[in-house]
């Protein structure tokens, strides 16, 4: 008779451990979005590539130019697209949107995605580019792992996918477009479909 | 008989054992947020809070931010022990 209400004690005790520690209205369609726009920036890079530039990338040209942007491009929308769904999945739930658990989630990820993206820039600046590919898949997945804790702990497993994909893309940098692809298009869309019908179905 | 004496009377509440759970996991929370996580009212918070702090269980820091009298609330070490020791009382009971 006692034990019952022992057992709804533990229960609330877990759930206000993670209400109070973790930020978890992330939403899982703003995943797959985000897969869907890089494969769509992913493919409009190939198109520029093979048709303007034969296959190769001529550097301070107007199709280099261009892939840069489709990138920035794509960034931007994800971000957007991230910040407009996991809004509206924390309205329905009553939950705030800026408080101390999303403040913690974005900062820790925020720490190793910004230091990577200067790394990228002066090592792009020092004309050494073969590594970019293998550089942003790291620190994406390092920033996935660390958000991990702060978050839907299962971001942590895409977080090592990036990161394995990263180390593979480091030893063929000759792939790097086709691991690109797979990491951040292909492994969005495969995790955010797997978050959507985990957490977001009810 | 050893599993009960592990059972603390002090967390023997729902709202006591609810500002522990949060003061577990992070590093302090404040007055407003434990009371908005629990949803109870002030004065229910506060009660609960001084039963805990008397026990010695959590330390309580009052400062200013700007005008605005703010309270934080945090675990001692005490605390962190007796509860976990709390815990295990309480699956033991639930497995038996």
């Amino acid at each position: 008779m006692e034990s019952k209400d022992y057992l709804k004690d533990i229960s609330e005790i877990k759930n206000l451990m993670n209400k109070s520690s973790r930020f978890i209205s992330l939403s899982g369609l703003s995943g797959i979005l985000a897969g869907v726009y890089a494969l769509i920036g992913a493919a409009t890079a190939y198109w520029l590539v093979t048709t303007y530039s034969y296959g190769t990338l001529i550097l301070n040209g107007w199709v280099f130019r261009t892939c840069v942007l489709i990138l920035a491009l794509v960034a931007f929308f994800s971000i957007l697209t991230g910040i407009l769904l996991t809004t509206r999945k924390a309205k329905k739930h009553g939950e705030k949107i800026w408080d101390n658990t999303s403040r913690r989630l974005v900062f820790n990820f925020l720490i190793p995605l910004v230091v990577g993206g200067i790394y990228i820039l002066i090592i792009l600046n020092q004309q050494k580019y073969g590594q970019t590919g293998a550089l942003m898949l790291l620190f994406y997945g390092l920033a996935l792992i660390n958000a991990s804790k702060y978050s839907i702990g299962d971001i942590r497993h895409l977080g090592f996918i990036q990161i394995i994909l990263g180390l593979i893309c480091a030893c063929y940098p000759g792939y790097g477009f086709w691991l690109w692809v797979f990491g951040f298009g292909v492994m969005h869309i495969v995790y955010g479909t797997w978050m959507h019908f985990k957490y977001d179905r009810n | 008989m050893s599993i009960i004496t592990n059972i603390n009377k002090v967390f023997d509440h729902r709202i006591r054992l609810g500002i522990m759970s949060i003061l577990m996991v992070n590093e302090y929370a404040d007055f407003n947020t434990l009371k908005e996580l629990l949803d109870i009212t002030d004065g229910n918070l506060a009660s609960h809070a001084k039963a805990l702090e008397k026990a010695e269980y959590i330390s309580v820091e009052k400062q200013f931010i700007g005008r605005k009298p703010n309270t934080r609330y945090a675990t001692t070490k005490l605390g962190k022990v007796e509860f976990k020791k709390h815990i295990e009382a309480l699956e033991k009971l639930i497995n038996n």
